[in-house]
């Protein structure tokens, strides 16, 4: 559905390399999550595929046809994007925000109503939102209409710019798995930058790593878990597992203490 | 009701509403440019330098000298639209006021513009895109909504400084609420003055608020709001254009007026003269000297009265003095070849430069003439108006008598007489038929060597109104009828601190005092 093949992409005329020579597949409806040290490339690489970005060298496809065949805003429309700082218009109302997409693509004013109120129901926000503004909702709010938003005009995929990363555990937690529900029902294709990695292993069926523009290794996560030969990937793959270990011994204490 | 304050409301309607007129236009047309040159330079700081310094550039110019500049620019530009196209159009009054308060409103809008949108949230404009918006659905949907508070901030500074800036419009002959304040300074009319300060003020703080009320609507999406702002704006503007103005402006005759007493006196016996025969009449008072044999050579004043030696020397660029007989035929010649202006004949007074003095302080040094003022130059200040210093006459004055001040100080005719009184200067260069020699106690210092020339009075047609055989009627019966002492004590009843007469009581009583037909 979605392939990168050689993409790379220079902001300093080639000193020095965000993404080098990435080739990914990503097949129709997986939900892929990608993960990496800050300034590894993520944010970079998820451009390329809606043309924020336009790589050096390499093609992006989808379904089989280059990205750059069609225009930048067509494209855009067709693929939802779900940003890192939110990125809400703060003088458009919630169902303004949500409805935009459709609106651009010139849908009846009817069903972008329509539309936009099934998603702010599916994303479980209550309805009389739709009148506030942005500034009148907390961070995790926003960021259920920033997905809503991505949502809105039906779009095959999504990618998503760590949707979740200002938010606290508990919110995070309830959105990722809020994800995972919409992508399955929606049948999407998701691809989901993220520097925790464990909702990786959580909610990806499929985990690219990523360091210095280069994806280091590419797997289920059962796969990733079980071991890698790269030390950095099998370092980085050990910490949810050893996260969940000393979890578990902490509650086998306690027990064995009662 | 005072005198002065009844004569002021009077006029009211007609100047606020051409102020409104101009001001509105003005806006209307800076942001008419602005805007789109805000388009063009978002996104390019290549070109949005050179065009925010060219705005602050402009600004930089004072705007009295901005407005002045036009005029020559247009009149050429009329002349040549005129010979290639047989169009003429009208350089003095609205249309350089017009472009020079253009050019001012468009820096406060330009330069936030630019800042609110430079300054957009990244994150915003990336959204925008990523939602699949084209350039100008950006730019309509994003960019402008966002930047509107900026702009409108900078759409209030803009009308303040055009509202405020608007007043100079007077002296390139565009009627305005600074017709008060010219007016008022020349014939030291402070009540005038006042008014026209606080009418002008009024008008900005009105329009800022009624701006302030859109931006606030616009702001906290109270859409009523933002459309009562602009219906109370757009009514405004809609009532001026509605008052009716004094005299139709293209049929009558246009009577013009330097800025002194004396021109306001005359001007305003010309206009009951012709308003007598039927003829509507528009004044253009307070014009600059240059500015209104110009005008007359180019068919937009009707009638005027200047003085020989001024448009000897100074709009027909001679040096030489020939004698007053001499000069006025030779003018008379000279002004038809050249221009098609017709010097109708003399007034029968002079308004000459004279070197004057406090009558006491003369008498007490001895000094009688400018010879005898050459001994004690050194040690004094002479004061003059805003163009003697500039003038032939001044140097040959300097030259044949050796003069040497020890300072050139340069005033309003009216605050130049103050001047005199409170001893900030020792010697002025005053009008002979000013009424405030008498009412100060000056002396006038003899010329022995001739060297200032005949300044007389003579009344000056435009070629078109030279055509009409009844303007020249009505005006023939003033030729020699004006001696000097009437028309000095028409200027005192006007300049004098006490008991003010306006100019068109001092021209009423002059008519009446020289046994007018
Ligand atoms: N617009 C840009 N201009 C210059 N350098 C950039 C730009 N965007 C990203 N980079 C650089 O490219 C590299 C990868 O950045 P990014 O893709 O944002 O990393 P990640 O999302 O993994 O944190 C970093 O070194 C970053 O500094
Ligand atoms: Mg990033």
């Amino acid at each position: 559905m979605i392939a990168l093949r050689g993409v790379c992409k220079t902001f300093d005329g080639g000193a020095s390399y965000a993404v080098r020579d990435v080739s990914l597949e990503v097949p129709a409806r997986t939900f892929v999550a990608i993960v990496g040290d800050s300034g590894s490339g993520k944010t970079t690489l998820l451009k390329t595929i809606n043309r924020l970005i336009e790589p050096e060298a390499g093609e992006v496809y989808i379904n089989g046809e280059p990205v750059r065949s069609v225009a930048p805003h067509e494209l855009r429309r067709r693929i939802g994007y779900v940003f890192q700082g939110v990125g809400l218009f703060p003088h458009l109302s919630i169902a303004q925000n949500i409805g935009i997409t459709p609106r651009l693509a010139g849908w009846p004013e009817e069903a972008i109503r329509a539309r936009v109120e099934e998603l702010i129901d599916l994303v479980r926000l209550p309805r009389t939102f739709l009148t506030r503004r942005p500034a009148e909702l907390s961070g995790g709010q926003r960021q259920r209409v920033g997905i809503a938003r991505a949502l809105a005009a039906r779009p095959a995929i999504v990618l998503m710019d760590e949707p979740f990363g200002a938010l606290d555990p508990v919110t995070r937690d309830g959105l990722g798995t809020e994800c995972r529900r919409l992508h399955e029902s929606m049948r999407l294709t998701t691809v989901m930058v993220t520097h925790d990695i464990l909702e990786a292993v959580l909610l990806a069926d499929r985990i690219c790593v990523m360091r210095r523009g280069r994806v280091v290794a590419d797997g289920e996560p059962h796969e990733l878990l079980a071991g890698h030969p790269d030390p950095a990937v099998r370092t980085l793959m050990d910490m949810p597992r050893r996260q969940a270990e000393r979890v578990r011994a902490l509650l086998e204490e306690r027990a064995a203490r009662e | 009701m005072s005198d002065p304050l009844r004569s002021a409301l009077a006029v009211l309607p007609e100047y606020l509403s051409q102020h409104v007129l101009l001001s509105a236009a003005a806006l209307a047309l800076g942001v008419a440019l602005s805007v789109p040159l805000l388009i063009a330079a978002r996104h390019s700081a290549r070109l949005r330098w050179p065009v925010l310094a060219a705005a602050s550039l402009i600004q930089t110019v004072p705007s009295i000298a901005l407005l002045a500049l036009f005029y020559p620019l247009l009149l050429g530009l009329s002349r040549l639209t005129g010979r290639l196209f047989g169009v003429r159009f009208q350089a003095l009054g609205f249309l350089p006021s017009l472009l020079a308060l253009t050019l001012y409103s468009i820096l406060p809008i330009l330069r936030n513009g630019v800042t609110a949108v430079v300054s957009l949230d990244p994150a915003i404009v990336q959204a925008a895109h990523g939602v699949g918006m084209t350039s100008r659905q950006r730019l309509w949907r994003v960019e402008l909504p966002l930047a509107a508070p900026m702009l409108m901030a900078g759409l209030r500074t803009s009308a303040v400084w055009v509202i405020g800036t608007a007043t100079l419009a007077t002296s390139v002959g565009q009627t305005t609420l600074g017709n008060y304040i010219f007016t008022g300074l020349q014939l030291a009319n402070w009540v005038w003055v006042l008014f026209g300060c606080g009418a002008a003020v009024a008008l900005a703080l009105v329009t800022d608020q009624l701006l302030a009320l859109i931006a606030f609507g616009l702001a906290h999406r109270r859409p009523r709001l933002a459309w009562l702002g602009l219906c109370l704006l757009v009514a405004g503007v809609a009532a001026a254009a509605a008052v009716p103005l004094t005299g139709s402006r293209r049929a009558g005759f246009v009577v013009g007026a330097k800025n002194f007493t004396e021109q306001y006196i005359l001007a305003a016996l010309i206009s009951s003269r012709l308003r007598a025969e039927g003829y509507p009449v528009t004044e253009r008072t307070g014009l600059g000297s240059r500015l209104a044999f110009q005008a007359l050579a180019a068919n937009e004043l009707s009638v005027y009265v200047d003085y020989t030696g001024t448009v000897w020397h100074d709009d027909l660029h001679h040096s030489s003095d020939p004698p007053r007989a001499k000069l006025l035929s030779e003018l008379r010649t000279e002004l038809r070849r050249r221009y098609g202006i017709v010097l109708l004949g003399p007034l029968g007074y002079e308004n000459a430069y004279v070197l004057a003095m406090r009558r006491r302080r003369a008498a007490a040094l001895g000094i009688r003439t400018v010879a005898d003022l050459a001994r004690f130059a050194p040690r004094f200040a002479l004061g003059g108006d805003l163009e003697f210093f500039a003038r032939p006459v001044w140097h040959d004055l300097k030259r044949r008598y050796g003069l040497h001040f020890r300072a050139l100080r340069q005033y309003e005719p009216a605050f130049m007489y103050h001047a005199l009184m409170s001893g900030a200067v020792n010697v002025i260069a005053a009008f002979s038929s000013d009424g405030r020699i008498a009412e100060d106690h000056l002396v006038l210092l003899k010329d022995p060597l001739h060297v200032i020339p005949p300044y007389d009075a003579v009344i000056l047609l435009s070629p078109r109104a030279a055509r009409n055989p009844a303007l020249r009627r009505a005006l023939e019966p003033l030729i020699n009828h004006i001696p000097i002492g009437l028309m000095r004590h028409a200027n005192f009843l006007v300049d004098r601190r006490n008991d003010k007469r306006t100019p068109r009581q001092a021209a009423r009583w002059l008519a009446h005092a020289a046994h007018l037909r």
